[in-house]
């Protein structure tokens, strides 16, 4: 684990829901260029980790956050880090397709009007290579001004990607993004992510083992709040260090 | 047993239905009755567009009435609407929710003062604050449009509250979460998903404003003029038929139910206007 390519440093970060503890001295690195999978039971901390990373438990009142999470080695809790700028830098899909209710292509170019730009011809270029980016673009050229919320919710999940690709973050956050899906879009998107990781760095929230050991790089498995262990996918699945890893992956756990 | 009680019921409170929506129809068709004869006999231009109004002369033109009504609502509307929405956002976007749900019920709590209260706050504060800094009588289309928007504050803050918070909280993730400052997701997210509620709570407010009779007597002067500035003592349709009722006879007592006809419609196609514009809007978005 070479630190330089390190694009996201956790270290012994903890986060309070008001007295509840909820992360407790979680560190993990997040490579570059590669997909890094979170897993565990339920209610172990996994999305908040996640949320952490772009600082989306900011909007939680009564959350307390220490410790240090690094981006490009600059601490994203500092005061000067600017939140609005973070999100841009690291996208989030989440767990239930999302979409505003606007047309597809408002969709997609939401992130570039927040950004404020409106040439309209550049934003067009960019919806339709992120679309395509997000292997959307033959399901929804003809009909981009239609509202987003009538795609099927895979569609609607890619389309949530593709308004993220628009914005070209440098990490892509997914919080059990096929958990509404059915088992030949979750394929879909399992794909889509392997193709994304040439350019994004990708972290994963998911309940389903089979899927972090199909696309990712690097798994860490959370237990009540705690980060457990942390390694190459192969060797979490194959040969755990820890013993509570080995009950969870064969299957003692929920 | 059981039955038999549920049956009755049933068959009282469809009574009461019934007689309530007959009573209404009555009503409805008793002020046709007495108003539309009088429009047709006095002819629909001269009472629509003529400006003498003198019962005592014979002469009924309401022109100046309905010209009075559609600036207060105007104004009302103007003064009202853009800031009962700005306050339902600022409540429920930037304000701790424990701290609205105490503030939104004061607000409603507002609704329920008698309008006799507005209106003489208008004419012990407002009015004199008119006359000695921006001239005329005091008592004016401007008071009216004042005390009016104010009295709408609280349907249109309710009912827009209540359409912002029925919007879900992925929206506002997803448009956070994509760099979006707060004022980017209302402006660009939760106005657009609330919107048809939005309107509605407009609509509601223009149907209060410009059925409103006690307040806008008091403070809008009532003289029976065209009005050239804001500044102008103003009569509206419904002050007018409030005004003259208790002694008009004949003629005149007619005319007053033909003021009542064209409120009435007049109410009508706002509503339907205001309606339509909420249905395109709904389809576009
Ligand atoms: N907003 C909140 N306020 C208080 N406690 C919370 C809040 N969100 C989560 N928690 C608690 O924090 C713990 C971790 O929650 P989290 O959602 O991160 O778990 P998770 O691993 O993502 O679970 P799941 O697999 O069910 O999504 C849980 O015990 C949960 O009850
Ligand atoms: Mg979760």
């Amino acid at each position: 684990m070479t630190t330089e390519k390190n694009k996201i440093e956790i270290s012994g970060l903890d986060l309070y829901y008001g007295k509840f503890h909820a992360l407790q001295s979680v560190s993990m690195p997040v490579q570059k260029n590669l997909i890094t999978a979170l897993i565990g039971p339920s209610g172990c901390g996994k999305s908040t980790l996640l949320r952490c990373l772009n600082r989306m438990n900011d909007l939680i009142s009564g959350v307390k956050v220490t410790g240090k999470v690094l981006l490009d080695q600059s601490d994203i809790y500092s005061p000067t880090f600017e939140v609005t700028e973070l999100r841009k830098r690291v996208g989030m899909v989440f767990q239930r397709p999302n979409p505003f209710p606007l047309s597809i292509y408002d969709n997609v170019v939401y992130g570039l009007k927040v950004a404020g730009m409106n040439n309209r011809k550049k934003m067009e270029e960019i919806a339709e290579k992120s679309l395509m980016g997000a292997w959307l673009w033959d399901n929804v050229k003809d009909k981009l001004h239609h509202s987003a919320l009538e795609l099927p919710l895979d569609q609607q999940q890619r389309l949530c990607v593709a308004r993220l690709l628009a914005i070209e973050p440098e990490v892509i956050l997914m919080d059990e993004p096929c958990s509404a899906l059915d088992p030949i879009a979750t394929m879909k998107i399992e794909e889509l992510m392997l193709e994304l990781k040439k350019n994004y760095t990708i972290v994963i929230v998911t309940h389903n083992m089979q899927q972090a050991a199909r696309v990712s790089d690097f798994t860490g498995y959370m237990l009540l709040g705690k980060m457990i262990e942390f390694n190459v996918t192969k060797d979490i699945f194959t040969r755990p260090k820890e013993k509570l890893t080995e009950e969870y992956i064969s299957g003692k756990y929920g | 047993m059981k039955s038999l009680s549920e049956k009755g019921v049933r068959r009282i409170l469809m009574a009461v239905a019934f007689s309530a929506i007959s009573a209404l129809l009555l009503i409805t068709l008793f002020i046709i009755n007495e108003g539309v004869p009088f429009i047709f006999k006095y002819g629909v231009g001269n009472f629509l567009f003529s400006s003498d109004w003198h019962p005592q002369q014979m002469k009924f033109g309401i022109f100046p009435m309905i010209t009075a009504s559609l600036w207060v609502t105007f104004g009302a509307m103007l003064l009202g609407a853009p800031l009962g929405v700005a306050v339902a956002l600022f409540l429920s976007e930037y304000v701790p929710r424990p701290i609205m749900r105490i503030i939104k019920p004061t607000i409603e709590l507002l609704a329920a003062i008698p309008s006799v209260v507005y209106g003489f706050i208008g004419v012990i504060v407002l009015a004199p604050l008119i006359r000695n800094y921006l001239g005329g009588p005091g008592l004016s289309l401007l008071s009216g449009s004042i005390i009016l928007g104010i009295m709408i504050l609280p349907t249109v803050i309710s009912i827009s509250i209540d359409s912002i918070l029925a919007v879900p909280q992925s929206y506002r993730e997803g448009s956070l979460a994509l760099g979006a400052t707060t004022w980017q997701t209302i402006n660009m997210v939760t106005v657009k998903a609330s919107k048809s509620g939005i309107i509605a709570s407009i609509i509601l407010g223009l149907g209060r404003a410009i059925g409103e009779t006690m307040a806008v007597i008091m403070v809008a002067g009532n003289s029976v003029n065209m009005p050239h500035s804001a500044l102008d003592s103003v009569r509206t349709l419904t002050a007018n038929i409030a005004l003259e009722m208790s002694y008009a006879t004949g003629l005149h007592r007619q005319a007053l139910f033909a003021t009542g006809v064209v409120l009435f419609v007049g109410i009508i196609i706002l509503n339907s206007i205001a309606s339509i514009a909420l249905r395109k809007r709904m389809v576009k978005g």
